[in-house]
C-alpha cells in the first residue's frame, strides 16, 4: 500500500521556483496496476521519483505498508528500493561492461546474498525471461525487447512489491512494447503493484486506474470498473 | 554488499577498463619500481662502500701523527714545536698493549724498481710480516720475513709487478733493484685488485728498515693495529693515546683513526643519500596518486548514469563509495607488485652490469615503496569515491 499525503516538489530555475508536484494526495493499494499520463513538465516521472525514493519531497507525507517513510534515514531507504520496489527504465539502463546474466545479478548483490543463492536465482530468471541463450551477452549485443527483458528481470528478482516503470516502450517497437507490456501485466496477476508512467494513451488505457496530472497536480483519476 | 562482492565486482570493474587501469598500474609501477632501484643503488653504494673498508682489515686502528682535534692551549705549537714523528720504538710499545693483537709499522714512497732489463716506478711499503694478516693480503707465492730472514733484504711483489718483471719465470728467488738496494724477491702477492684506491697489485712490500733507509728517514708513515677483538676497540685506542702521551712528554700529539669510525661517517652519508633518492623517487608515486585521481575522477563522470542505477536498484551511498575505493585498492595493488617486480629487475641489470656494486634493495624501501603507492592510490581515491557517493540518483539516471 502507498499513501501519499500532501506531497509538493520544487525545483529552483534561478530565482524563480518552479513546482513540479503540488499538494499530491494519492493511495495506492497493494495489487493496483495504475497508469500516470500527462504531457511534458506535467510531474509525473517526478511523482515516481517519489514513489521510488529517489527524489525526496519537500513537505508532505510518504506511508509505504502503513510505514512513514519519508524520514527514513539513506541506508533505510536504499532497503526498501532494494527490498520492495523494482524499477523499469525507457533506457533500460543496463550496465554495458556486464552480461544479461550479471545485470540480473546486481540486486541480489547488493543485498549480501550469498553467490551460490545468486547464481540459482538468476538462473531462473533467464528462463523465466526467455534468456538463457543470451545470458553471456553484454547489452550491446542484444536487441532492444531483449535489454528490455533483461531490465525487467534484474527489476524483479528480489521479488518486490511495487515495480515502478517509466516508459517501459518508449525505445521499443510497437510488437516488442506489446510484448514487454504482457510481461509486466502478468508480473501484475502474481499480486505485484504496478504502476507505469507513460505519454502513451494506449498503453495507460491497460492499466486498470488511470491517473492524469498536469503542472504537477492530479486532475483526472479513474478507475476501470471492468477489471 | 559484502567485502568479497565489493572486490569481486570492482575487480571485473578494473579489468573492463583495461585501458584506463593498464595506465593507471604502470604510472604507480614505476614510481614503486623507481624507489626499489634508487635505493638499491643508494644501498649498493654503501654496502660496496662498506666492503672496500672491512677488506683492509678487521679491529683495525691507524695511529698517525699530528692531532685532528682542535686544541684550546698547545704550549709546544707556542713555543714554534710541530708534533712529534712517530718512531718504530712509539711502534713497539703500542705492540705490548694488552688489548693489541699484533701491529705493523708502515712507512709508504715511490722507487725505481728494475729487474730482467725492466724498469718502472712502484708503490714501496716498509713494513713488518704482521702488515699481510692486519692488512688481509694473501700471499700467492713465497713469504714474507719468515722466521729467521728478519733481516734479509727481501722484497715482495704485487702480482702485476711480479707478472710484468718475470712473465715467463718463477718470481721468487729472483734478485731484483729498488732504488740503490739490491733485494730478493721472497713472495708474490695473489692479485686482490683495487681496494679503497689503492691497487695492491702494483705495490711491493720490504721490511720496514730497508724502507727507512731507502727513503732516509727515522720517522713512521703510520703504525697500523689490531685489536684482540671488536670490543677492546675503545680501550685500545683509550690505551694508545695514553702511551703516546706518555712517550712523547705529556703532549697529546697523535690521532688514531678507528676503522669504525669511518666506516660510521661513511655509513651516515650514504644513508642519507640513499633516503633523499628514495624520497626524490617518492615524489613520482606522489604523481601517480595524482593521476589516479584524475582518472577516478573522470571514471566517475563516465559512470554517472550507473552510479545512478545502483542507487535506484538500492546501493547505499556507503556501497557505491566501497565500490571505488576498492577499484583504487586494487589498481594501486596491482602498480605497487608490477613495481616491485620491475624494481627488482632493475636491480638484478644493475648487479650484471657492476658485479662489483651489490644493488639489493633494502627491504625497507620496497615495503615503504609498496606501502606509500597504496596508501597514495588510497588517498586519492577519497575524493572521486565521495563525489560519486554524493551522486543525486534521479540527475544521475538521466546523465547519457
Amino acid at each position: 500500500m502507498i499513501r501519499l499525503t500532501a506531497i509538493t516538489r520544487t525545483f529552483h530555475m534561478g530565482d524563480q521556483a518552479v513546482y513540479a508536484l503540488n499538494d499530491i494526495n494519492l493511495h495506492i493499494a497493494s495489487g493496483e496496476y495504475v497508469s500516470i499520463m500527462g504531457p511534458s513538465g506535467s510531474g509525473k516521472s517526478t511523482l515516481l521519483n517519489i514513489i521510488g525514493l529517489l527524489d525526496k519531497p519537500d513537505g508532505g507525507s510518504y506511508e509505504m505498508d502503513n510505514r512513514l517513510i519519508t524520514d527514513l534515514s539513506e541506508t533505510e531507504q536504499a532497503q526498501i528500493r532494494r527490498e520492495k520496489i523494482g524499477f523499469v527504465f525507457q533506457s533500460f539502463h543496463l550496465v554495458p561492461r556486464l552480461t544479461a546474466a550479471e545485470n540480473i545479478e546486481l540486486p541480489l548483490i547488493l543485498s549480501g546474498m550469498p553467490s551460490a543463492q545468486r547464481q540459482s536465482l538468476v538462473n531462473d530468471a533467464l528462463q523465466a525471461f526467455e534468456l538463457k541463450e543470451r545470458a553471456h551477452h553484454r547489452p550491446a549485443e542484444l536487441s532492444g525487447g531483449q535489454r528490455q527483458r533483461v531490465a525487467i528481470a534484474r527489476a524483479t528478482i528480489m521479488h518486490p512489491s511495487v515495480i515502478l516503470a517509466d516508459e517501459p516502450t518508449g525505445n521499443l517497437d510497437h510488437q516488442i512494447g506489446a510484448e514487454v507490456m504482457l510481461l509486466l501485466e502478468n508480473l501484475h496477476h502474481t499480486g505485484t503493484t504496478l504502476i507505469v508512467v507513460t505519454h502513451d494513451r494506449e498503453l495507460g488505457l491497460r492499466a486498470h486506474r488511470q491517473i492524469g496530472m498536469r503542472d504537477g497536480k492530479i486532475l483526472t483519476d479513474q478507475t476501470d470498473d471492468a477489471h | 554488499m559484502t567485502l568479497t562482492d565489493t572486490l569481486q565486482t570492482s575487480f571485473k570493474t578494473v579489468v573492463s577498463y583495461r585501458v584506463r587501469s593498464l595506465l593507471i598500474i604502470l604510472a604507480m609501477a614505476l614510481g614503486v619500481a623507481a624507489v626499489v632501484v634508487l635505493t638499491a643503488l643508494g644501498d649498493g653504494a654503501r654496502n660496496y662502500v662498506i666492503n672496500q673498508f672491512s677488506s683492509i682489515g678487521t679491529n683495525l686502528l691507524v695511529v698517525l701523527p699530528g692531532r685532528a682535534e682542535t686544541s684550546g692551549s698547545f704550549l709546544g705549537a707556542v713555543l714554534g714545536q710541530t708534533p712529534r714523528d712517530l718512531t718504530l720504538k712509539d711502534a713497539q710499545l703500542l705492540g705490548r698493549l694488552p688489548q693489541v693483537r699484533r701491529y705493523a709499522p708502515l712507512n709508504v714512497g715511490a722507487a725505481e724498481l728494475s729487474a730482467a732489463n725492466r724498469l718502472r716506478e712502484v708503490t714501496v711499503l716498509g713494513s713488518t710480516a704482521n702488515l699481510i694478516p692486519i692488512r688481509h693480503m694473501k700471499l700467492a707465492q713465497g713469504s714474507f720475513l719468515a722466521h729467521g730472514t728478519e733481516r734479509n733484504a727481501q722484497i715482495v711483489l704485487g702480482a702485476k709487478i711480479a707478472n710484468e718483471f718475470f712473465p715467463r719465470s718463477q718470481a721468487i728467488g729472483q734478485r731484483v733493484r729498488l732504488g740503490d738496494n739490491r733485494f730478493l724477491v721472497s713472495g708474490v702477492l695473489a692479485s686482490q685488485g683495487e681496494s679503497m684506491g689503492f691497487n695492491t697489485d702494483e705495490i711491493v712490500i720490504i721490511p720496514i728498515d730497508y724502507a727507512q733507509a731507502l727513503f732516509n728517514t727515522t720517522s713512521l708513515f703510520r703504525i697500523l693495529i689490531e685489536a684482540k677483538s671488536h670490543s677492546e676497540i675503545e680501550s685500545a685506542k683509550q690505551a694508545i693515546l695514553a702511551t703516546m702521551r706518555q712517550s712523547h712528554d705529556g703532549e697529546d700529539d697523535t690521532t688514531v683513526i678507528t676503522q669504525d669510525a669511518i666506516l660510521a661517517t661513511f655509513d651516515r652519508v650514504l644513508q642519507a643519500l640513499t633516503l633523499a633518492v628514495a624520497g626524490i623517487a617518492a615524489i613520482s608515486l606522489i604523481v601517480a596518486g595524482i593521476l589516479v585521481m584524475n582518472v577516478m575522477l573522470v571514471s566517475v563522470n563516465q559512470r554517472t548514469a550507473e552510479i545512478g542505477l545502483l542507487k535506484a536498484i538500492g546501493a547505499t551511498s556507503t556501497d557505491i563509495r566501497r565500490l571505488f575505493f576498492a577499484e583504487a585498492v586494487w589498481l594501486s595493488l596491482a602498480g605497487a607488485i608490477l613495481g616491485f617486480l620491475l624494481g627488482q629487475f632493475g636491480s638484478l641489470m644493475l648487479r650484471l652490469a657492476y658485479p662489483q656494486l651489490p644493488a639489493w634493495a633494502p627491504a625497507w624501501a620496497s615495503i615503504a615503496g609498496i606501502l606509500v603507492a597504496l596508501i597514495t592510490g588510497i588517498l586519492a581515491s577519497l575524493l572521486p569515491a565521495s563525489q560519486a557517493a554524493r551522486l543525486d540518483a534521479v540527475k544521475a539516471l538521466g546523465k547519457k
